[in-house]
């Protein structure tokens, strides 16, 4: 469907908007294609789409949502009517709640992101499973001790919404994106390693199978004889893959759905020091070379940078209309919609450490003796975004006199999230983008307990 | 909820290539939820999922296409998606007359969630709130969510197969937060099983409500954890999570086909401490990973995986049997309409063994006792797993002593399970939890009596 029908769709119910109501439609459909190679055949191919409407509403501070199902073309009046009836139905039932509300257009510019790309209508089918088959004998032809390639997948989508409001929201778009992955085995007659590789981009011309495919083979060939390390406390060295990680959770606990809430430690503490001097972290949510970067939120509000973090001093938060009116400020921006049935949430899109001027072989150099931690595992069993406390499992190279050493395995990395954010001690210039809510450079970060035997 | 003659028709249209088989999915899943937080009742919100998936299998290749539109004209369009997707070439077959499956039901629903008013529902919220308060200044916020949902769904395939399901689940959670001098320590617990509103005659939300506060409570004077490998106890109920990761996914034969596991080609070997018996089993009536057929429409089944420390077998779905020429063993699984099935576990469970609990810990010098684990991570291909401890404590001289912060415990799955040295004789379900692979999550159960795992586990804390 497209953001047009979307919109007439979304227009048709809140048009119904009734007397001391707020009302707010959010209409989505997605087409999309998988292909999975295995044996330089076809494993799979699924082709589908999808679209379906979700209704919020708002009365004497009380919220309800309801969603149903959309049939492209062909529009089921009884149904929408059914799903309108039983939002206001589940509004009922809330706490009045004097900040609950929709959001209201804000006069933000809108970034002119191209978000999509008509190279991929124009891309076979034919030409999407070459190229998994090709990722896949990548994967098998790069190293003799590649044993095998769990998946080699191409996946694209085409994504259509629209949001209207009764406050005077009204906005639509489309985009694309493409991606190309590998999960691939090795094994020296011994251990059994595995590894991953991927390329995003909004076409299939942006899409790189050698790149991906040499990620995948090095990360699992890397592991082969891995040993457990002795425990210690050091310094470790992320990769940009598991910055981006840790970036992610921080910028979890400075959502204004935390802070308001008061389940984040850093709750009252703007303008503090929250973290070195060389540490900024920005959400750059409208970055043209992000391929999470959106035009517009959850909420349908332009989004926009929000500073976090400047050289170590706590700037801000992110903010949701209603986060935000609950703090007494206004929306960053930063709306969040999991899919159509949720109400918004609060998070970045393109989280962002500040590049340093390090090359990442700078960085070894200066630390000297550490961790280089290539992989996490357990982020969520093993980090309290409320508490800070953090412990996930690595897997990595050793660093000795600035040089990589043995890899090492089953093992865990411990601290606290904000003792890590304040025992930053380098940061490198490879800013690299991930087909997640957050980039990732080489980071050092000091006194880190490492547990193994 | 689709005619059989349509669903017939469907079947021989996804068969039209050449191809070997062809499946229906149909579903209609309703579901609810209601979230209390800061004290107040954020949102109700209710709706509807429909749709069917329509899979095509050509020699090595499956094609998929999902719809929403269940009229015979969508789902002809998508079983011609569906059949010109699967590339393989086939010797075709035609579709065999379908024969209603008939499987027994797990359990009885007796209060079905949409009979109940929204006003009951918000009122357990409030409750939970009120008494998780009221265990003491500490508790600084307080989240609570109900959640139900109504899943119907209906399998054909082309070798006769058609089954139809309910799948009624419902669920309430209880998350705290504590603040004190060391800053904030959060407790959460949950209750979910495949009933409908009669899940409160049989748990009170109040005791859970105390029990998630108490436990951020404790927390507070929780000490780090130590660093290193040591001897870990694991109490009754959640510890399930540890066998799901240690093996439970190696034994996925999707993954064992694909060398993607450490115990392919390990059938009728001791994988195990003699202790072991592993079993999964979807007929566990009222645990969260029940049902009367799976989404391949087989009926559910108990399998025994590991007997005395001895591999069994693996788990299997429909595609993954055909190709050995066995029969599925009620795993195949998907998480919607919108998504393939494939191997998954159901609820899974190490059974009781001999040994009493307070032995178990009278006999440990020195080690950790985790009383509530959180989630888990598991690489099959090198065996090497996490998984959290959300509630712990020291073991010192044979008692349990200071409690311990959260964090991951990282071990290698054989190694562990090799390592089990003393198994108790009080066995429990743990809480319900949703399992992730490739993607898709699907609601699982696990549960385990008292254990002991005496090597292998390496604790992450930051305590030297």
């Amino acid at each position: 469907m497209s953001p047009e029908e979307l919109l007439a769709v979304a227009d048709g119910v809140v048009d119904r908007t009734g007397p001391g109501e707020q009302l707010e439609a959010v209409a989505t459909w997605q087409s999309e294609t998988e292909v999975r190679a295995y044996d330089g055949e076809v494993e799979h191919f699924v082709a589908a789409d999808t679209a379906a409407l979700g209704i919020r509403v708002v009365v004497d501070g009380r919220q309800g949502v309801s969603w149903t199902p959309l049939i492209p073309g062909r529009v089921d009046e009884a149904a929408v009517a059914e799903c309108l009836t039983e939002a206001r139905d589940n509004a009922r039932f809330g706490t009045p709640d004097e900040h609950a509300g929709l959001a209201e257009p804000d006069g933000a510019p809108v970034a002119p992101l191209r978000l999509f790309d008509e190279r991929l209508a124009a891309t076979t089918t034919e030409e999407k499973i070459r190229l998994a088959v090709e990722l896949e004998r990548l994967v098998r032809a790069g190293d003799a001790r590649m044993v095998g390639v769990e998946s080699a997948d191409y996946a694209d989508s085409v994504t259509a919404g629209a949001i209207v409001t009764s406050t005077g929201i009204r906005s639509a778009g489309a985009e694309t994106s493409t991606f190309l992955g590998a999960w691939s085995l090795a094994s020296d007659g011994d251990d059994t390693t595995t590894g991953f590789g991927f390329s995003v981009g909004r076409a299939v011309e942006d899409l790189d199978p050698a790149a991906a495919a040499a990620e995948a083979v090095e990360r699992a060939v890397r592991m082969l004889g891995a040993t457990k390390p002795r425990s210690e406390r050091l310094t470790v060295v992320l990769h940009p893959y598991v910055t981006s990680q840790f970036v992610s959770l921080v910028t979890e606990m400075l959502s204004g759905e935390s802070v308001s809430r008061g389940r984040s430690p850093f709750t009252g503490r703007v303008g503090e020091v929250v973290a070195a001097p060389g540490f900024t972290l920005v959400d750059d949510a409208v970055d043209p070379l992000a391929p999470t970067a959106s035009d517009l939120d959850g909420e349908g509000l332009a989004c926009r940078q929000v500073p976090l973090v400047a050289n170590g001093v706590l700037q801000g938060f992110l903010h949701n209309a209603y986060t935000a009116r609950s703090m007494g400020t206004t929306s960053t921006g930063s709306a969040q919609r999991g899919s159509h049935r949720s109400v918004p949430g609060v998070g970045p899109r393109v989280a962002k450490v500040q590049p340093g001027a390090l090359s990442p072989e700078q960085v070894l150099a200066q630390v000297g003796d550490g961790l280089l931690v290539h992989e996490v595992a357990g982020l969520h069993s093993g980090v309290n975004p409320v508490s800070g406390d953090l412990s996930v499992g690595v897997e990595g190279v050793m660093v000795s006199g600035g040089e990589v050493a043995g890899a090492v395995r089953e093992a865990t990395i411990n601290s606290t999230l904000q003792r890590m954010l304040t025992d930053v001690v380098a940061v490198g210039a490879d800013l690299t983008y991930f087909p997640w809510e957050a980039c990732g450079v080489t980071l050092a970060v000091a006194d880190v307990t490492l547990s193994g035997s | 909820m689709i005619e059989q003659s349509t669903v017939e028709r469907v079947l021989a249209e996804g068969l039209s290539k050449g191809a070997e088989f062809a499946e229906v999915f149909v579903e209609d899943r309703r579901s609810s939820s209601a979230l209390l937080d800061d004290g107040k009742v954020e949102e109700l919100t209710s709706g509807r999922d429909r749709g069917a998936g329509i899979r095509v299998v050509v020699g090595e290749s499956t094609g998929f296409a999902h719809t929403s539109d269940l009229t015979e004209e969508g789902l002809l369009a998508a079983a011609r998606t569906a059949a010109a997707a699967a590339r393989g070439t086939g010797a075709g077959t035609t579709v065999v007359a379908l024969s209603e499956t008939r499987a027994p039901r797990p359990n009885v629903v007796a209060v079905l969630p949409g009979d109940v008013p929204k006003s009951r529902k918000v009122e357990l919220l409030a409750a939970a709130d009120e008494v998780a308060r009221a265990q003491g200044g500490a508790i600084t916020q307080v989240t609570a969510r109900y959640a139900d949902s109504v899943r119907r769904i209906l399998v054909a395939n082309s070798d006769g197969t058609l089954a139809t399901d309910d799948q009624v689940r419902t669920m309430f959670s209880v998350s705290c937060v504590a603040s004190g001098d060391t800053g904030m320590q959060t407790g959460r617990e949950s209750v979910g099983h495949t009933v409908g509103f009669e899940l409160f005659d049989r748990y009170d939300v109040e005791d859970l409500a105390r029990r998630a506060a108490d436990r951020a409570i404790t927390k507070l004077r929780a000490r780090p954890a130590p660093a290193g490998e040591m001897t870990v106890v694991i109490g009754p109920g959640g510890g399930g999570v540890m066998f799901h990761e240690a093996c439970g996914h190696g034994l996925e034969a999707d993954l064992v086909a694909k060398g993607a596991s450490v115990f392919a080609g390990r059938i009728g070997e001791q994988v195990a401490s003699p202790l072991v018996t592993l079993v999964d089993d979807g007929t566990m009536g009222g645990e969260w990973g029940c049902f009367s057929v799976d989404d391949e429409g087989r009926p559910a089944q108990r399998n025994v995986l590991i007997q005395d420390g001895v591999l069994v077998d693996y788990m299997w779905d429909g595609l993954r049997a055909r190709k050995e020429g066995r029969p599925s063993s009620g795993n195949g699984r998907r998480q919607s309409y919108q998504h393939l099935p494939m191997v998954r576990m159901t609820n899974t469970y190490l059974v009781d063994g001999g040994s009493s609990p307070d032995e178990i810990v009278a006999d440990t010098p020195s080690g950790v006792y985790v009383a509530h684990l959180g989630g888990g991570q598991v690489n099959t291909a090198t065996g090497d797993f996490v998984f959290g401890m959300t509630e712990a404590y020291l073991i010192e001289d044979g008692q349990i002593t200071e409690p311990l912060r959260e964090g991951n415990l990282i071990g290698n799955g054989p190694a562990v399970l090799s390592a089990i040295d003393a198994v108790g004789n009080d066995f429990a379900m743990g809480a319900p939890g949703t399992c992730g692979k490739d993607g898709q999550g699907v609601p699982v159960g696990d549960g385990v009596p008292t254990l002991r795992v005496g090597a292998g586990l390496t604790i992450g804390g930051t305590a030297a």
